[in-house]
């Protein structure tokens, strides 16, 4: 684990390098700053529109533009995006198919100091319920580069969640990011995590905490929140008996809900989530935030344990 | 405009409005009232002003409409049926589970829909979006919208009025349908939107104001605001709300209703009254 990164960095990295090779535009609702929007601002003035504090009206720009063919990134914060927009989002872009891609930064609680007002922990769960609408939540700066890039080749609409907290890079430069594509980290008997995000970093850790009281658990990155991988769902809950997700999101509406629903219906076992508890958000550090709100590791190890002691 | 060719659009207008009648007493719902204010718009736009093709509605170099006020598709459905895009008879169909005709503007289902609306509010956004799609792409093609009064109490018509005129659309042309009601009552008692000119004046807009009825004066603006170089334009169509069916003009009550079998006789009467006054 070399460097931390927030995925936000990597967006507006990955924007500034694939707007050399594609031909896309960037859109911002005064946040180029915040969202790193602005490194493709810099190498492309040209294709980069602000659209003030007006984030409405930026998205149904966004529609207008893929009207007519061309590929628009719309980045503002998750809350506006995914919260105040969720409507233009769901009728102008949602409703005929278009192509815009949305990046949310500033997802989750790990906003930090800003606190609850900025603190999303919905968009998750209002995105998933629009008809063909991609979800894409990156666990470290590489699958966010792979995540932007499978957006711009991907047709149809698209919601990229990125953190404004640096993360450690967990992958390779050669890693397979495919959408749809759940990615088993590692193996396991007793036990499944399914993280996402910059919750799959923790459920690694918690892991090696779980091994040393003698629980074997598997670690599955879910990168794409929908359309959810079925497949790799059912495999964990047939070989290993108990699932535990973790994400940092609302327990409503999220990953973990995603997960219940494929196992409910097709391999009932117990499923307990980790996330944040239906509760708002608050000021304070990042790292903090994650302890306070029970989303670190050992949080993981204790839902693991509580998981395996369901199983019949 | 020749004298002939006005008079031409006027009966234009009246078939227009009957497939409004049609499609609305068929349905047993519908929006009636402002699409026939609007009907004369859309009858300028889509058989006078728009570059076209009815054959080949996708074709890629055409004239762009965005219905803002999607909820008058009797209208906009009606013109793009008169114009060839589908059969005039399919009207009957409209808002029927099994058609293609939906309740608002389906641009994946329907020829000619250039963009899905309904939504108050977000219309004027798409426009924008289309016009400075055309702008980053060196697209000759013109953008043309149409929206409500009452629709001008929305917040984001605002945020668009900001955006096309900072990013200098002078390729988006807004018609705004000022009949002066919405489904509450009078747009001054339910919310005062009005004045609109000095509005969209003070937001950088090229104003021109001009009857909703009269194709002389929509055919001068909509020339106008194609020599308005650096600023979008719209264009106010003062109207009536319900023009041409005697017992639902200047009535809030028609915005959303259907008429029954004798109102939709009396209305076809009014409307065949109309057509041999032309």
């Amino acid at each position: 684990m070399a460097d931390k990164i927030a995925t936000r960095e990597a967006y507006g990295n990955a924007l500034a390098e694939f707007g050399g090779i594609y031909d896309i535009v960037v859109l911002d609702a005064d946040l180029a700053a915040a969202t790193k929007t602005e490194v493709f601002k810099k190498k492309y003035p040209e294709r980069f529109f602000d659209c003030g504090i007006a984030e409405n009206n930026m998205f149904s720009v966004a529609a207008g533009l893929a009207a007519t063919g061309v590929i628009p990134f719309a980045s503002t914060f998750a809350m506006f995006a995914a919260g105040r927009s969720f409507e233009q989002i769901r009728n102008s872009i949602g409703y005929p198919h278009l192509n815009v891609k949305i990046g949310a930064t500033h997802a989750g609680i790990t906003v930090g100091e800003d606190g609850a007002t900025h603190q999303c922990n919905e968009d998750i769960a209002t995105m998933r319920t629009i008809p063909g609408m991609i979800i894409i939540n990156p666990a470290d700066a590489v699958e966010a580069r792979l995540a932007v890039e499978a957006a711009i080749k991907h047709s149809g609409p698209v919601y990229m969640r990125f953190g404004r907290l640096a993360i450690p890079v967990l992958f390779d430069s050669d890693y397979k990011f495919e959408i749809g594509k759940g990615v088993q980290m590692t193996e396991g008997t007793d036990v499944t995590i399914i993280a996402t995000g910059l919750e799959v970093e923790q459920a690694l850790i918690a892991k090696e905490l779980l091994k040393a009281d003698g629980i074997s658990a598997a670690v599955i990155n879910m990168h794409t929140i929908k359309p959810i991988d079925e497949a790799i769902i059912i495999n964990a809950a047939k070989t290993t008996g108990a699932i535990v997700t973790a994400e940092e999101h609302s327990i409503i509406g999220g990953l973990g809900s995603a997960v219940c629903e494929v196992v409910s219906e097709a391999c009932p076992v117990p499923v307990l989530r980790v996330g944040v508890n239906d509760t708002f958000g608050k000021s304070g550090p990042a790292k903090d935030l994650l302890e306070v709100f029970g989303l670190t590791a050992p949080h993981i190890a204790e839902k693991a344990k509580a998981a395996v002691a369901l199983k019949k | 405009m020749e004298k002939e060719r006005n008079k031409q659009l006027k009966y234009i207008a009246n078939d227009v409005r009957v497939g409004i009648i049609d499609a609305v007493y068929s349905a047993k719902s519908g929006h009636p009232g402002g699409s026939l204010s609007s009907a004369d718009i859309f009858t300028y736009l889509y058989f006078e002003k728009m570059n076209i093709d009815p054959k080949n509605p996708d074709w890629e170099a055409r004239d762009r409409f965005v219905l803002s006020k999607g909820h008058t598709t009797p209208g906009y459905y009606s013109a793009l049926a008169h114009r060839g895009y589908f059969p005039v008879e399919d009207l009957k169909t409209f808002r029927h589970t099994d058609s293609y005709l939906q309740g608002h503007p389906d641009m994946k289902g329907i020829p000619g829909v250039d963009m899905s609306s309904g939504s108050l509010g977000q219309g004027v956004s798409v426009a924008a979006g289309i016009a400075l799609s055309a702008k980053i792409r060196n697209k000759s093609y013109r953008i043309y919208a149409l929206m409500g009064d009452g629709e001008s109490q929305e917040g984001q018509i605002w945020e668009a009025a900001m955006f096309a005129s900072h990013y200098k659309l002078d390729n988006l042309c807004l018609f705004l349908d000022l009949n002066g009601l919405q489904i509450d009552g009078k747009i001054t008692d339910v919310m005062n939107p009005t004045p609109h000119d000095t509005k969209f004046e003070a937001f950088g807009w090229n104003v021109i104001t001009v009857s909703a009825h009269d194709f002389e004066q929509l055919d001068n603006a909509a020339k106008a605001a194609e020599t308005c170089k650096g600023k979008p334009t719209v264009i106010i169509c003062n109207s009536v709300k319900g023009k041409d069916v005697s017992f639902m003009e200047n009535q809030a009550s028609w915005h959303g209703a259907a008429p029954n079998d004798a109102q939709y006789e009396t209305a076809i009467a009014d409307l065949k009254k109309v057509r041999a006054e032309i």
